[in-house]
């Protein structure tokens, strides 16, 4: 494993040295049926469940086999996805928002075995490495955060629910029988690096023990003054302990003020907050992003934890198969999960989904919560 | 034999969704057989170890990845993260494993060539695993060892034209939905718009000189695939303000059970035969069409533009021709004063190239955001400080009621003095001649 140089000298870091180039060109990669008929799209059609065909003013057709993924992927997958892509697509390939592959192909007599290869494929473990689907009045793929497997500050992982959920979604994804799209997301902590607040369905990693206080190494490890800024509800406040003889500067935190976000120990490392117990998940429900018929809304908190259940996390999955089933059954054609909710007043819906109501889910942060308490007679028993 | 032992991991190979653990072992398998006798650059155990720490996580239920420390290519302050396992010895190969941000092309279309090139690279200076695609729209490679950093830049830039994207405290890579690529609905380009940005922006994108993040995302219509409108501080949403229009014929032949309503996207069900009445107009938001006989009319003057008849009759009505994007502004996550939507700060300008009265509302929100902005305070917790209004007057945007969910309900106008006829300045004595004390 000998050091091999790619060109650029340590001692000389500018030299030859090439930035701000950006991105790749976009047109560099089209398919040729995009780039002739980019803009000039007449109207498109749901074939089957993961099957799209795009029809131009020029007649010109684009078919799409989409098929779900792993967002955490292997060169070797990608390689794989790159053969096939050779194979039917003429060498193009894309990725969507929410994690699926396109395949695209010029005519319709290109899909059938397109499909057929992309169908058999499996990995040595059994599963499907190409499953067709996501499309319509379904569930289409989880869109998720890194979690576990390489960041520091999550209260759950993020691959491992999204296999075991999309597992028992499966069907859905390969169907199209949901009143309307269901989008379900995974944030593994509330920095939220996804639009998880605004989903049918939110799978959402949450800390409930306030950091320990690591105070030998706080004051070397971090800034005081950022830590205590860092915390949204004025939790900290600097202080002074003596350990060994030893005078430190570090912080106290009033435990009963903290709301767990976490933000402290971005800021200092000397606050770490994971626990077994303590960390897990909260389910949140009825958020949409579309201003179809009714103006984006953000998910509500329906669950206020779930403990993390590696490897298959079967409570959450339960939960979530509970509040599908439940909307599936009673909302209308075209109604999003949120607007469902709205409809039979979530009264109804925690009843619905046979969920029990606590008072973790009575807002209480701040102004907006005053908005969100009921302030009229109209009520249902 | 394994390396590490995963039994939950191994779990997680069962069922029909695509296993990212299967996956992993099949590159673990592919680096030890090493077929292109590729000199790997960081060692061939590399994703074992990947594995090993995830097991020991699901075993411990918390993470073992510490705070990134300080690491990146020279002269940018973004596009790496550094990132270090806490359990080094037993995890030699991941101990330092930093992230590589790579800007995705704008709609994330590929040609196998690129995307081959670019494994190629990542098998050779790094894990071999990656995101497709981070949750921002990088391509993002997982791990390698600080030594390849400047390695794996040198080849990007150089040899695939490519460079990183953003991270930390500036504008964050910006990405856009497939757009007139391949949907009729779009209302401009946006991967060109995304492009253009991205390109106009290199300086914020790779140099941190922001309060804190600062996202950009690009919907083509309001059915926002992106969900720039609960996500970026500054969302680029497609609209027209003309009429949608109508193909009358195709009307018909909806309401004749021809064609499958919202594009066949609900036929895993029976609902029924289509009914005009109650899955378009009834639904309508504004109210604002009807049917007189068999054609189909709409106010086009009272449409708000939500996209539900559009996406019910994809064949029969089509956005207008007068297009352009609105733009939104301050949308974010809840971290840490609760999340926001995107609020509207232009209801409508034409995205045109070379996009100067666009870059023009950039530059001037940006301004007052570096001037104000305390740390890490987003744009959006800067316009709830200091109020909508100031918002307007730093971008010399006229206030209307599209502005506005409705107005306020409480009287508490900031008069400014200016606004007050005969200033604030008045003379207590000469009130006095009419109010004894």
């Amino acid at each position: 494993m000998a050091f091999i140089s790619s060109g650029y000298d340590p001692n000389e870091p500018m030299k030859n040295r090439i930035t701000d180039i950006g991105p790749r060109h976009y047109e560099d990669f089209y398919p040729p049926v995009i780039a002739k008929n980019k803009g000039k799209w007449l109207y498109h059609e749901i074939l089957e469940p993961g099957v799209l065909v795009h029809v131009a003013e020029s007649g010109d057709e684009v078919y799409t086999v989409r098929v779900g993924g792993a967002r955490l992927m292997s060169v070797t997958h990608i390689r794989e996805i790159c053969d096939i892509a050779d194979k039917y697509c003429g060498g193009h390939v894309r990725w969507t928002t929410r994690n699926n592959i396109e395949f695209m192909v010029d005519s319709k007599d290109k899909v059938a075995p397109l499909k057929a290869d992309l169908a058999s494929r499996k990995f040595d473990g059994g599963s499907f490495k190409f499953p067709i689907g996501g499309t319509g009045a379904g569930i289409t793929n989880i869109v998720h955060t890194q979690g576990w497997i390489h960041c520091h500050t999550p209260a759950t992982d993020a691959s491992g629910p999204v296999k075991a959920c999309m597992d028992e979604l499966f069907a859905d994804f390969q169907s199209m029988r949901m009143p309307a799209q269901v989008r379900v997301s995974l944030a593994c902590c509330l920095n939220m690096c996804g639009a998880v607040h605004c989903s049918d369905i939110a799978i959402l990693g949450y800390h409930r023990k306030p950091p320990m206080l690591d105070h030998e190494y706080l004051d070397k490890m971090c800034e005081i003054p950022l830590a205590i800024a860092a915390c949204p509800t004025a939790a900290i406040k600097p202080a002074k302990v003596e350990i060994n003889g030893q005078k430190l500067n570090t912080v106290s935190i009033n435990n009963s003020r903290c709301m767990f976000c976490g933000n402290c120990y971005t800021m200092c490392p000397a606050l770490p907050l994971a626990d077994k117990e303590g960390d897990g998940i909260v389910i949140m429900a009825g958020g949409k992003v579309s201003n179809r018929i009714s103006a984006p809304k953000f998910s509500k908190v329906v669950v206020a934890f779930l403990p993390n259940e590696p490897p298959r996390w079967p409570s959450t999955t339960d939960t979530i198969k509970k509040i599908v089933e439940a909307y599936a059954a009673g909302a209308n054609k075209y109604e999003r999960l949120g607007e469902w909710a709205e409809r039979i007043g979530w009264e109804r819906f925690f009843e619905r989904c046979d969920l029990p109501f606590t008072h973790h889910l009575i807002d209480d942060f701040r102004d907006p919560a005053y908005f969100t308490w009921r302030q009229t007679t109209q009520f249902k028993f | 034999m394994a390396k590490h032992e995963t039994p939950m991991l191994d779990q997680l190979e069962s069922g029909p969704w695509p296993s990212f653990v299967s996956d992993i072992k099949q590159e673990i398998a592919h680096r030890k057989a090493n077929p292109n006798n590729v000199e790997l650059q960081i060692p061939a155990e590399v994703p074992e170890d990947i594995l090993g720490v995830l097991e020991l996580s699901f075993k411990h239920g918390r993470t073992h990845w510490k705070h990134g420390g300080i690491v990146g290519v020279f002269g940018y302050g973004g596009g790496v993260i550094g990132r270090y396992c806490d359990q080094p010895e037993m995890f030699p190969g991941v101990a330092h494993f930093h992230t590589i941000r790579v800007n995705q092309p704008a709609g994330k279309f590929y040609s196998t060539e690129f995307l081959r090139k670019l494994c190629d690279l990542w098998e050779f200076r790094g894990s071999g695993i990656t995101n497709m695609h981070g949750s921002t729209g990088d391509i993002v490679f997982l791990g390698t060892h600080t030594k390849q950093l400047e390695e794996i830049f040198f080849e990007l830039t150089h040899n695939l034209n490519q460079d990183l994207g953003g991270s930390g405290s500036n504008l964050r890579t910006p990405s856009d939905c497939i757009g007139q690529a391949r949907c009729e609905y779009a209302c401009y380009d946006t991967q060109a718009l995304c492009h253009a940005l991205t390109n106009e922006y290199q300086d914020e994108l790779h140099r941190p000189a922001f309060p804190y993040k600062f996202k950009f995302k690009f919907d083509g219509c309001p059915n926002c695939c992106v969900a720039s409108i609960a996500r970026a501080d500054m969302s680029f949403v497609g609209t027209w303000r003309d009429d949608i229009k109508i193909d009358q014929e195709a009307v018909k032949a909806y309401i004749g059970g021809e064609i499958a309503p919202n594009a066949g996207a609900h036929s895993g069900r029976d609902w029924g035969p289509f009914d005009i009445q109650k899955e378009v107009i009834g639904l309508c938001p504004t109210g604002c069409m009807w049917m007189e006989g068999d054609k189909l009319m709409i106010d086009n003057r009272e449409c708000t533009r939500c996209m539900h008849c559009i996406n019910v009759m994809p064949r029969a009505l089509r956005i207008g021709d007068d297009r352009g994007l609105s733009i939104l502004v301050g949308a974010k996550a809840p971290i840490l004063d609760g999340a926001q939507m995107g609020s509207l700060l232009v209801p409508f300008i034409k995205a045109e190239d070379p996009y100067d009265e666009i870059k023009e509302v950039i530059e001037k929100v940006w301004d007052w955001w570096m001037e104000e902005g305390k740390n890490r305070e987003r744009l959006g917790e800067l316009i709830k400080r200091q109020g909508f209004q100031r918002l307007l007057e730093m971008t010399e945007i006229e206030p209307t009621p599209q502005h506005v969910k409705e107005p306020r309900s409480n009287p508490y106008i900031f008069w400014k003095e200016e606004e007050v006829e005969g200033g604030w300045q008045r003379d207590v004595n000469k009130f006095r001649e009419d109010h004894k004390r």
